[in-house]
């Protein structure tokens, strides 16, 4: 035995003494992980999140998050002497006088940047291909609350320096918070000690965004990630690939280097991100006060669709019996986002009662062979990108010469025309696209060849489909729409018949497609056709 | 042979090239542009003011005036239609419009764009004396006695500015949009008499920020921060704009997750 | 268009995974040593990075400047501190991606899943166990365990809650009141200098605030709700009615700065047309008819502070706002 051997044979032995792990280690180095490119935003958003405790931790050193009153002394000229909160100065100081304090504020928000938007990418590939689906509905539930939190998180974290930009974000949401009916006005100065702004808002998110929100976050992470070791992840639809079977590579050595390395790759390109990009100085925009603004105000993206449907909202404020409730602010601000977030957690129950299907899906679906879910999921975003698109207009409109008030009514038209449209088109070409397939299975691939036969006729050579893409292409299932029986044998009227009709008439929607061909099919053409 | 007919010759080889076609386009477009600039120049030789007396500097600006002015804003300066009336408004107003190009306007769209200007400082001048004899109004100033980084205060200059100006300038002075279509100019790169005289005179939509609301002292203070600004290096890195988190968030999704997704794909490739 | 006679039956037959394709590190030993250089240098290179963040930190003073393309004149020591962290980071990633691609076995292997289901027997097992549990414990024979257990649990809950009370004070009716008052003068946002109708020209706007008495702090609490805009115009430009006519001064009329939208600061004045505008939501008040709403989301008009001259001959306040400043509230009554 080498002294490698013995050493490791060693650490491995006083372990297994004392907790049992042989067998489960075995196992667990050996569990085969399928590998495709869109598996790997989910890998982009856990990796953000580390990046983003171990940069933040950084911060922590340094960061002040009292908002007693200080005059700046610190290294930046230009607020030389200026009055500002404690931790807009101490945010000042991390920026310019801590060596690698800038980079790592930089990093710290680019990495916040990259989470979000890589949660939203993964949340799109596992909606579109249906990887939501039993038994896995759970998992999406908890994947639609990470987002909810990132979302608050991020907006609590670049709060936290007590800047113009981000305090006029702050003053948004106390009026969100106070326009609640009964209780807003109670909930405002509990939360921040009294009037607004008080003295004591940053500290209380401070503990929010660095313990609270985090410790839940990492608890749901932890969660999310065993969920999918214990049900093993989904896999594309392929030759050899089954419902009951995972293809893929190993975890050891296959996996841990290709998915070690990447949280390298995405932290180096996070870190490369900090070193030339500038993002959030807050040095322009000065210290919080509540009497100055800036012209194009805008939150993070993420929550930029937020502030789009609040200034496309109308204005609309009822008064009764001596009270008032803001319709304006509550529809775009509470109501509207709660509608949407719940129907996403709930939606592969939806999927669920409107097809009937209760069985295990392991297998992905292409989103083609899926148009309803496909279109509905064409139809969110673009509600979500003509929101977002809002919440610039003041800056699309100066860089593009544009009137924000014609801006502002595309936006209103828009985004209740739009999705519609979204739809009914997305759906289309998901039916075009599986007519396609369907011809290229049958008739093979044009290959632009003309040959003429000897009796004259010209005909283009098709050449047939391997066996392996012709299975890929045909390998879905079509499921026929619910049928719901409105009256029995007996003439009785079926008693659950409105929810009944209506979900046999979803069904039938979510069940549109274009009928794959069936094996009889392509044995008649091989014997007479090219 | 004569030299010229054997270049034709040569060129000639070359008439039925693919690309004959197109270089010969190109050249004629080129040759018609370069002329007409040359044209232009040649023309627009406006005479140059040679006196510099009170008397003579508002007899010239008079001529400039009704020859390049009158059309718009009235041949007495009392204005007409949207042209509005320049009896008041002094060689501030006159010195910022005419010095920054905005006058005279390009076109009639919803505000005056800063261009290159067509008037030089001698022209101005008298076009501002000329305004000026009109009725008593804000007077011009000077680069050089405006003492902006002798007796401006950079930090006073960033809270007034964050106080007065931001609301329509953005806070790092890139601009801004009003309603309409009308735009808050950007503050960068303006001469420091500009921006004062902008300051005093409230052009178009801007409102005015008389010395008695807004002190001679503080303007140079403000005139101080924007200069400031100006040249400040992006400390952090490309500056995307200085307008927040728009830029940001869109260099988050094109560069940051479109290299992320690149290098993932290149990493589930299997080798060759 | 959907397909009766779909089903497993159908499919097309499975031709199973396809065969293993042999890559060049494969078969080729140099092809191997080629790749085991390239991933050396990957390695090597992120080691590099290193030594540039440990020579920038030490040696890169940290107010040198350097022009790059694209990024303009930036800070050297940030960027080569950053640089250099990407580096070492980013190519211990390349590296170990390339091993594994190029030198670590590629054979696809296979493992089965198994339903997630648990066997009927295992799931008889637990409701057996779990109904002995519940019967051991008797809880079901016991009401009055039960039933004070409910009771204590759902008290001991509320403890917390009552804890947070100490958050913060009773709103009251501070939302609806502000620091202005008959006679307040008032003085420029900053310099705190009173103000005569004559220091404002047509066209004019001031930020103002209310005077505060010697030796009173003014806190941003105060003007998150005093803050006001002094505009002035020409008098025969109001569009009011006799009340709000006579709460201006010659042309200057007084409006809460607080946006009654969501309190952002509304100061964007334009000279022409006679409109504020808000630049958080684009909401535009129109000043010669009150700050009345006539575009984006705000439900109300700013509301408008009374004002007069004093004795002396500077703005004063003639009375309190007589309306709520800033966002609607539940308390709120017009």
């Amino acid at each position: 035995m080498t002294a490698r051997e013995r050493l490791a044979g060693g650490t491995a032995n006083f372990i297994d003494e004392r907790t049992g792990a042989a067998k489960w280690m075995k196992k667990t180095l050996t569990k085969v992980f399928p590998d495709h490119w869109s598996f790997m935003l989910g890998e982009i958003v856990m990796y953000s999140f580390v990046i983003l405790l171990l940069s933040g931790t950084f911060l922590t050193f340094w960061f002040d998050p009292s908002m007693k009153e200080v005059e700046y002394e610190g290294s930046y000229e230009p607020l030389s002497g200026v009055k500002m909160s404690a931790a807009y100065a101490s945010t000042l100081n991390i920026s310019f006088d801590v060596r690698g304090g800038l980079l790592m504020r930089q990093v710290h928000h680019w990495a916040a940047l990259i989470f979000m938007a890589a949660m939203v990418i993964h949340m799109m590939r596992v909606f579109f291909t249906g990887a939501f689906r039993k038994p896995r509905e759970l998992n999406w539930i908890i994947g639609v609350a990470l987002l909810t939190l990132g979302i608050v998180e991020g907006f609590l974290g670049y709060s936290l320096p007590d800047d113009l930009l981000s305090g006029t974000g702050i003053r948004i949401a106390e009026a969100i918070l106070q326009a609640i009916p009964v209780v807003g006005s109670y909930l405002s100065y509990f939360l921040f000690g009294g009037a607004f702004p008080g003295e004591v808002f940053v500290q209380r998110i401070y503990a929010a965004h660095i313990l609270l929100i985090p410790g839940i976050m990492l608890a749901l992470i932890t969660v999310h990630l065993m969920l999918v070791w214990y049900q093993k992840h989904t896999q594309y639809p392929g030759p050899g690939k089954t419902e009951k079977n995972v293809v893929g590579y190993p975890l050891m050595p296959v996996y841990m280097a290709k998915a070690g390395g990447f949280f390298f790759i995405v932290f180096g390109v996070t870190a490369f991100l900090g070193a030339v990009a500038s993002i959030n100085p807050i040095w322009i925009y000065g210290p919080y006060n509540p009497g100055q603004v800036g012209a194009g105000s805008q939150p993070d993206w993420y929550m930029g669709w937020l502030d789009g449907l609040v200034r496309l909202a109308p204005p609309i404020e009822t008064h009764a019996f001596g009270h008032t409730i803001s319709w304006n602010i509550l529809i775009p601000g509470l109501i509207v986002p709660g509608i949407i977030f719940t129907l996403l957690a709930f939606y592969p129950f939806i999927e669920q009662w409107m097809t009937g299907d209760k069985r295990e899906h392991h297998i992905l679906d292409r989103p083609r062979n899926n148009p309803n879910r496909t279109a509905i999921g064409a139809m969110s975003l673009t509600f979500t990108l003509v929101a977002l698109i809002n919440g610039g207009n003041d800056l699309i409109a100066t860089h593009f010469d544009l009137s924000i008030n014609q801006i502002m009514w595309f936006s209103r038209i828009g985004i209740i025309a739009l999705p519609p449209l979204a739809f009914v088109i997305t759906k289309r070409i998901c039916l075009s696209l599986q007519r396609a397939d369907r011809e290229l299975v049958l008739h093979g691939r044009e290959t632009g060849r003309l040959v003429m036969l000897p009796h004259g006729e010209f005909i283009e050579v098709h050449e047939p489909l391997s066996p392996e893409k012709a299975y890929l292409l045909s390998h879905h299932e079509q499921n026929p729409p619910l049928a719901l029986n409105s009256e029995d044998a007996q003439g009785v009227a079926n008693p659950q018949g409105l929810k009944g009709r209506v979900r046999s008439r979803f069904s039938r929607a979510a069940q549109e497609q274009v009928a794959k061909p069936t094996p009889k099919e392509v044995l008649e053409l091989e014997e007479g056709h090219y | 042979m004569n030299p010229l007919l054997r270049i034709f010759e040569k060129l000639s080889r070359y008439r039925r090239h693919k690309f004959a076609g197109p270089a010969l386009l190109i050249t004629g477009l080129s040759l018609a542009g370069i002329g007409f600039s040359v044209a232009q120049a040649a023309t627009t030789e406006i005479q140059q003011i040679t006196t510099s007396d009170k008397a003579s500097l508002i007899a010239e600006g008079k001529e400039i005036f009704a020859r390049g002015c009158s059309s718009c804003h009235g041949l007495n300066a009392e204005g007409a239609g949207a042209a509005p009336s320049l009896i008041g408004v002094g060689a501030a107003s006159v010195d910022f419009q005419v010095a920054t190009g905005r006058m005279p306007m390009a076109d009639m769209s919803q505000q005056a764009m800063r261009k290159e200007p067509v008037y030089n400082e001698a022209q101005v001048a008298a076009l501002a004396a000329y305004v000026a004899s009109l009725a008593p109004g804000p007077a011009a100033v000077t680069n050089e006695e405006l003492a902006w980084e002798r007796s401006g205060d950079t930090a006073l200059g960033g809270e007034l500015f964050r106080t007065n100006c931001a609301m329509c300038h953005n806070l790092a002075g890139q601009g801004g949009a009003l309603t309409q279509g009308k735009y808050a100019p950007t503050v960068m790169g303006v001469e420091p008499r500009h921006i004062y005289e902008v300051m005093v005179t409230g052009p178009q939509a801007m409102p005015v920020f008389a010395n008695t609301v807004l002190t001679h002292d503080e303007k140079l203070s403000i005139i101080k921060w924007i200069k400031h600004a100006e040249n400040e290096p992006a400390l952090g890195g490309a500056a995307l704009g200085r307008v927040g988190p728009v830029t940001e968030g869109l260099l988050a999704w094109t560069l940051g997750l479109g290299l992320l997704i690149g290098i993932a794909v290149w990493l589930t490739t299997k080798a060759r | 268009m959907s397909n009766e006679n779909s089903g497993a039956v159908e499919k097309l037959s499975d031709p199973g995974l396809p065969e293993h394709v042999q890559r060049k590190t494969d078969v080729d030993p140099r092809a191997a040593k080629k790749a085991e250089r390239q991933v050396s240098i990957l390695f090597a290179l992120s080691a590099v990075g290193t030594i540039l963040f440990i020579y920038s930190y030490i040696w890169i003073p940290e107010d040198t400047f350097i022009f790059l393309p694209i990024t303009g004149t930036t800070n050297a020591h940030q960027l080569f501190l950053g640089l250099g962290l990407a580096m070492a980071l980013f190519f211990i990633g390349m590296g170990a991606v390339h091993w594994a691609k190029t030198l670590m076995p590629d054979h696809e292997v296979v493992d089965y899943r198994k339903e997630q289901r648990s066997k009927d027997e295992d799931r008889a097992a637990l409701v057996a166990t779990v109904k002995e549990g519940a019967a051991n414990a008797g809880l079901g024979r016991r009401p009055l365990i039960k039933r004070t257990l409910g009771v204590a649990l759902g008290l001991v809950g509320l403890s917390p809650l009552l804890l947070l009370r100490d958050l913060g004070p009773l709103p009251g009716d501070e939302l609806t009141k502000t620091n202005w008052k008959q006679g307040t003068r008032l003085v420029t946002d900053p310099g705190d200098r009173p103000i005569r109708p004559s220091d404002l020209e047509v066209g004019g706007v001031a930020q103002v605030q209310p005077a505060f008495p010697a030796g009173k702090v003014r806190h941003l609490d105060d003007i998150a709700k005093d803050s006001v805009l002094l505009v002035r115009l020409r008098p025969e430009e109001f569009n009011l009615d006799t009340e709000r006519l006579s709460w201006t001064h010659e042309g200057i009329i007084a409006f809460s700065k607080i946006c009654s939208h969501m309190g952002c600061a509304v100061a964007l004045y334009e000279q022409t047309t006679k409109h504020l505008l808000c630049p958080c939501h684009q909401s535009t008040f129109d000043v010669t008819r009150a700050a009345k709403v006539i575009f984006g989301p705000s439900a109300r008009p700013l509301p408008q502070l009374p004002i007069t001259v004093d004795s002396e001959g500077y703005l004063v306040a003639q009375a309190p706002f007589n309306e709520a400043v800033g966002p609607s509230f539940w308390e709120r009554d017009s």
